[in-house]
């Protein structure tokens, strides 16, 4: 017995060293050069800020470019927050249909669903109809875009989790002179709140994070999102790295919040698939 | 017509009595599937079609033509000729290939090893698990610039340290010959904690009673793992493979933040070949891409999880 716990503490104790080298350093120079002066930082040494200006580029990073970090936050914000909803609703929906309704399309629904997993988005043609339909390089195109590649992933969260919940409920609603429309919204969704808490937090993330889709669906400086903002900054600043890091700083709070208030979620999201494969 | 959409009273009366018990369970069997309006699918299907089922079609024939987004120019497998003559671009479908396979594999046994590790009795088992995962959440552009940084060959803290010990210092992100193993493997730094997570709730999964069953009969740490935990997260193994493999093959971002393809063209892949075509404004030869990466993808993919599935149906 001592013996297993001498060897949990020193396996433990490398894995820790090991984790603060691999994991922790790497962090801890983001936030070191986020507090450095423009010189100090182009040296890219790890080592303690000669002067410690976190303040002052914070603020320069948020006026820098006409406070095209402002607008980029307040895109990105709409944007997460409009193709998660979208999301929620589209697939809950989807997916109650799919989970209770026995059809001869089941096996063709679930195909298409996979695919929409597996098959890369064909970029120029998605910009070919957007453009046909008047949405290419605006917002609401963008929320439709990411809304549509989350939708297949958000799917098989809600029918995976519409197996818990009883049949014999709709029956009694229904009974009891429920509508259709009105069984879903007033007695079935708020059945799903954990599934969807999982669906917004995972999706929000992936949204928040994402660079290739605002890089090709929605360009211009008056669209730009946060991920692209870094890109524009990695460009043109190469002499700011200080403020470049104060960037990545500033884009890393959002899911760094998301994960310590929902983490039970994330975990939850990501290994839905894992035990049943 | 006459039976089912009775015209007088008499015929809808001797209808229900001929009918009997039979017809009423199933007018309430019907009733209760039609709880479920098959509308409530529409508005997702609308959106699948017009965003992602036209476009990946239409890719098809786009992809045969020289393209400006408002005329097309029928010129056959031109693209594809030139996709596979041109030894910028053709090189990109094997990068593409290895960079998958690489990270896929490295990602499956350094995922397991960790997963191993913090499913098992250890000192800080919660910060470990934390801290594994936290970079999954993090901005892969943030990430690249991070290591841009990190691994600079001259500046760098990487080649500071090894210089210290008297190393050598190579440049991670400019030898042709070292920049698409260095992104992979700042891939699996970012990544790893998408397949140790899955893999940690594959072996909590297992139930305890074979473990003890097997230490009772007598068997080591060894045994344990190859003919329990390895053989019974099978699950969380195709899970893992089969995710790593669709982001692998599809990886852009990483890419781009890092090397943007180069030195040269030793590190691009199909998305930043794809890439680089569009913004060159080669529409056609860009979507000849896309279709090489779809095709790819869905050859790799498509064999790949039904043997994946198969072998879990069987134990």
């Amino acid at each position: 017995m001592n013996a297993a716990r001498t060897r949990s503490w020193i396996v433990g104790g490398l894995a820790i060293f090991v984790s603060i080298v691999v994991f922790l350093v790497p962090l801890a120079f983001v936030v070191l050069q986020a507090a450095k002066s423009p010189d100090d930082a182009s040296s890219l040494a790890f080592s303690w800020p000669k002067q410690w200006m976190f303040f002052d580029n914070l603020i320069a990073v948020l006026q820098s470019n006409d406070g095209l970090i402002w607008r980029a936050f307040f895109n990105s914000f709409v944007l997460t927050v409009g193709s998660v909803l979208l999301m929620v609703i589209l697939a809950a929906m989807a997916g109650y249909v799919l989970a209770r309704k026995r059809s001869k399309w089941g096996p063709v629904v679930n195909f298409f669903v996979l695919a929409g997993l597996i098959v890369p988005p064909a970029v120029v043609p998605t910009i070919w109809v957007l453009q046909g339909l008047g949405l290419y390089k605006t917002m609401p195109g963008m929320i439709l875009i990411e809304t549509t590649f989350g939708l297949s992933f958000s799917i098989l969260l809600f029918r995976a989790f519409f197996g818990t919940v009883p049949r014999e409920l709709d029956e009694a609603a229904v009974l009891d002179g429920a509508g259709r429309v009105r069984l879903f919204f007033q007695v079935i969704l708020p059945l799903l709140r954990p599934v969807i808490v999982t669906v917004i937090v995972v999706q929000s993330v992936f949204v928040f994070n994402d660079f290739a889709g605002p890089l090709y669906f929605l360009p211009g400086s008056d669209n730009a999102t946060v991920q692209t903002t870094l890109y524009t900054f990695a460009g043109q600043n190469l002499s700011f790295y200080n403020l470049l890091f104060m960037d990545i700083l500033l884009i890393t709070i959002p899911p760094l919040v998301a994960y310590i208030f929902f983490n039970r979620q994330i975990i939850a999201g990501i290994t839905s698939g894992a035990v049943k494969g | 017509m006459s039976t089912a959409n009775p015209t007088t009273t008499a015929q809808a009366a001797d209808a229900i009595v001929q009918g009997g018990a039979e017809r009423r369970t199933e007018q309430r069997r019907r009733k209760i599937t039609s709880f479920y309006p098959t509308w409530f699918f529409i508005p997702a299907l609308a959106l699948y079609v017009i965003f992602f089922a036209i476009p990946t079609i239409s890719s098809f024939y786009f992809s045969l033509t020289r393209w400006s987004l408002f005329d097309s120019q029928f010129i056959g497998f031109a693209n594809y000729v030139q996709f596979f003559q041109d030894p910028q671009l053709y090189t990109s479908f094997i990068h593409t290939l290895i960079y998958a396979f690489l990270t896929s594999a490295t990602k499956v046994v350094l995922g397991f090893l960790l997963a191993l590790l913090l499913t098992g009795p250890v000192v800080g088992r919660g910060y470990l698990r934390a801290v594994v995962f936290f970079p999954v959440l993090l901005s892969t552009i943030g990430v690249g610039i991070l290591f841009k940084s990190l691994l600079d060959p001259f500046h760098g803290m990487v080649n500071g340290v090894l210089g210290l010990f008297g190393l050598p210092q190579p440049g991670w992100f400019t030898d042709p010959n070292l920049a698409l193993y260095t992104i992979a493997g700042v891939d699996i730094w970012k990544g790893v904690g998408i397949a140790t997570l899955i893999f940690m709730a594959g072996i909590v999964a297992i139930p305890q009673e074979y473990f003890e069953a097997a230490r009772i009969d007598g068997a080591g740490y060894r045994q344990i793992l190859r003919r329990i935990t390895i053989p019974l997260s099978r699950g969380a193994t195709a899970t893992v493979i089969i995710l790593s493999l669709i982001g692998g093959l599809r990886s852009f971002e990483i890419i781009w933040a890092t090397t943007g393809g180069g030195p040269g063209f030793t590190s691009d892949v199909i998305a930043s070949v794809i890439y680089k075509q569009y913004q060159a404004g080669f529409y056609g030869l860009s979507t000849a891409g896309n279709v090489v990466l779809f095709l790819v993808v869905t050859i790799i993919m498509v064999p790949l999880s039904y043997v994946l599935n198969r072998k879990q149906v069987e134990l």
